[in-house]
């Protein structure tokens, strides 16, 4: 009996054609579709290798749309190899990664990837030195991005409000002339959460966002990841266990290019594999 | 927040101080010219017209060169090819004007052509008797081979030195093939002994300030396009490549896109400046391919620093002028001083000769503001810089 009802289960209608689900509609073809209660991202059997090193390692993973999610671990377990393969700045050698149901990001290129709402804050923070923070957030703005568009755009009053906004959100509103490569260590990270803040993402990938930042910044920093958990589903990796403490929900340890353990913080704390490789240290 | 619309580039304060000494300076040595005659002190002679109209050329050119290498940050060593593109494509409209005014009086085919016992017109030398053909040309030829080199170049994103020598590469290649008698361009002699242009001849004085004056609203047009341009969101979206281009294509631009198209534009107004050139100077040859001629242009917009664009202006009129007066006294040294001062503005000049001046201007202003009401002046450094 319980074998039919699970055989029942993963075929009912509603879940095989979309369609017939009350009250939605399926997205056309290259849409991203990741409605309420899917996941944003399915990363599956993700193995990367440099030179027979391999970086990651059947790795598999869900991020749920709208979920502040916390990725930790030590030094070479693959975290920024993770984001540069959903950013598509590195092809796996094997396994798939979805953005919703439709997007396959191993087939699209960073451009087409950060047009479909992936927003990446790499971990050394690349802004543009000789554009003044208002240009840079300009420069990242969600919309048409052609050249000849760019030649004859001109901001609507609309748009300098949109900016200005973001600018506030990252406390960089005093400092909007200013050029950005003069900009301090902290404030040039915000500006680039603010520039990725201005591409309207779905879902937003923070490389350490608080490092050589003060004690205020890094709460700021916390209030501000949070705020935008529910409305973007967000993924943090971080070093810092205090900030991941204050902030995170759900936690994933990597290791050696897979996943260790996933959950609380607390569970995770407890989780024996867990304090050996890692907080045991 | 700035305002980019083209009438904005046309009327902001650098632009007009730009046209202003352009304008002054070509009116000058046309009333000079035209209005005192030869034995006065005041007079102009045709060939210092010849020289100021030859130095706007190579402004124009170091424009171009501007615009990818300090905007973009592609360092083309290969520009001159698409200089003296254009300046073929001047050349082969001027020798069709010669007719049977040649040394073997062939009405349709050029002298070299005859010389080699050719007995008709090859089929790319037909169109070049009407000059709107040519004029479309000289945009069309050097336009297109950048855009194919450019589109084949940075799709696979070749970037940086390796760039730098394919497109040396380009222009030696180009070189080769030009020498060739077979390919139908005159070879090593190539396109000279043009009698007129449009109907005036090329020897009189007239001809001559005109051409200057043609040259000099070109480089100005070309000035005010590219103002207008790095002044706009599509100069922002080009710097940011230059800086951080990984960076600008995670915020969502084809970054391949926007360099293909300043390569073009820049190609293009190479082969303007290539085809105002060569009635000033009678004739074009191979050796404006050489690699020699595009290092040496790269030279002009160093010394007068880059990204600013009058700064390459600047650079080219200087050097070229300092090549003149060198080339006169020790012609066998100039590439050495080339060298050194390339060497020396490596080094000791990052911003060239602008920079230098722009940074002594700053510090006499902040040393004025202190030396004055201390207590009511912002840091004008800051406000000076663009």
């Amino acid at each position: 009996m319980s074998a039919l009802d699970s055989l029942r289960e993963t075929f009912r209608r509603d879940q095989v054609f979309d369609f017939m689900r009350q009250g939605t509609r399926p997205v056309a073809p290259g849409q991203l579709d990741s409605g309420a209660g899917k996941n944003i991202l399915y990363l599956e059997d993700i193995t990367v290798s440099f030179d027979g090193f391999k970086a990651l390692n059947d790795l598999t993973m869900y991020i749920k749309t709208g979920e502040l999610r916390c990725i930790i671990g030590p030094n070479g377990a693959g975290k920024s190899t993770m984001m540069d393969v959903i950013t598509g700045k590195t092809r796996p050698d094997s396994g798939t990664c979805f953005f919703g149901q439709t997007l396959d990001l191993t087939r699209m290129s960073e451009t087409d990837i950060a047009t479909a709402g992936i927003g990446r804050k790499f971990q050394k923070p690349t802004v543009f030195p000789e554009h003044t923070a208002f240009e840079n957030l300009e420069l990242a703005m969600h919309g048409a991005k052609s050249p000849w568009h760019s030649l004859f755009t001109q901001l609507s009053g609309e748009q300098k409000n949109w900016i200005e906004e973001t600018l506030y959100t990252v406390g960089l509103l005093e400092d909007r002339n200013k050029v950005a490569g003069l900009l301090s260590h902290g404030q040039k990270q915000w500006l680039e959460i603010g520039m990725v803040l201005m591409q309207k993402p779905q879902l937003l990938l923070v490389d350490e966002p608080i490092a050589g930042m003060t004690r205020q910044e890094v709460e700021r920093t916390g209030e501000l990841l949070q705020s935008l958990a529910g409305k973007h589903s967000v993924v943090v990796v971080e070093h810092d266990m205090e900030f991941i403490r204050s902030i995170a929900s759900t936690v994933t340890v990597l290791h050696q290019g897979s996943v260790l353990a996933e959950g609380t913080m607390e569970q995770v704390q407890n989780d024996p594999k867990v304090i050996e490789v890692y907080l045991g240290e | 927040m700035r305002d980019s619309t083209f009438k904005s580039a046309f009327n902001d304060r650098t632009a007009k101080t730009f046209m202003a000494v352009l304008f002054g300076a070509t009116l000058l040595v046309t009333v000079l010219n035209q209005l005192f005659p030869a034995d006065s002190v005041l007079h102009v002679s045709a060939y210092t017209v010849t020289l100021l109209g030859k130095y706007l050329c190579y402004a124009l050119l170091a424009l171009a060169l501007d615009l990818v290498w300090g905007y973009c940050g592609i360092l083309s060593l290969g520009h001159g090819a698409f200089f003296a593109l254009g300046g073929y494509a001047m050349g082969m409209y001027l020798m069709r004007q010669i007719g049977d005014r040649g040394v073997y009086g062939n009405p349709e085919l050029p002298d070299f052509m005859v010389f080699l016992n050719w007995s008709e017109l090859p089929w790319y030398w037909h169109g070049f008797d009407q000059f709107w053909f040519t004029a479309l040309m000289i945009l069309l030829v050097p336009g297109l081979l950048a855009f194919v080199f450019g589109w084949l170049a940075f799709r696979s994103r070749v970037t940086g030195v390796y760039l730098s020598i394919i497109t040396q590469a380009l222009t030696y290649a180009l070189m080769l093939a030009f020498f060739r008698n077979e390919l139908g361009f005159g070879g090593n002699n190539g396109l000279t002994d043009f009698k007129d242009l449009l109907g005036f001849s090329l020897q009189s004085d007239t001809t001559r300030v005109g051409l200057l004056i043609a040259t000099a609203v070109a480089l100005a047009g070309a000035f005010i396009l590219c103002r207008w341009i790095t002044g706009s969101k599509l100069g922002r979206v080009v710097m940011a490549v230059r800086d951080a281009e990984s960076r600008t294509r995670f915020v969502g631009y084809r970054t391949e896109h926007y360099k293909l198209w300043i390569f073009t534009l820049s190609a293009i107004l190479a082969g303007i400046a290539g085809a105002l050139y060569v009635p000033q100077v009678g004739i074009i040859n191979p050796g404006e391919f050489s690699p020699l001629n595009s290092i040496e242009l790269v030279v002009w917009v160093a010394v007068g620093g880059r990204a600013t664009l009058y700064g390459a202006v600047i650079g080219a009129i200087l050097v070229n002028y300092g090549k003149t007066v060198f080339t006169g006294i020790m012609p066998e040294a100039w590439l050495f001083a080339l060298g050194g001062l390339f060497v020396a503005v490596t080094v000791f000049l990052p911003h060239g000769l602008v920079g230098l001046v722009a940074e002594n201007w700053g510090k006499v202003k902040t040393r004025f503001a202190q030396n004055g009401n201390a207590s009511n002046t912002t840091n004008p450094a800051e406000g000076d810089t663009p």
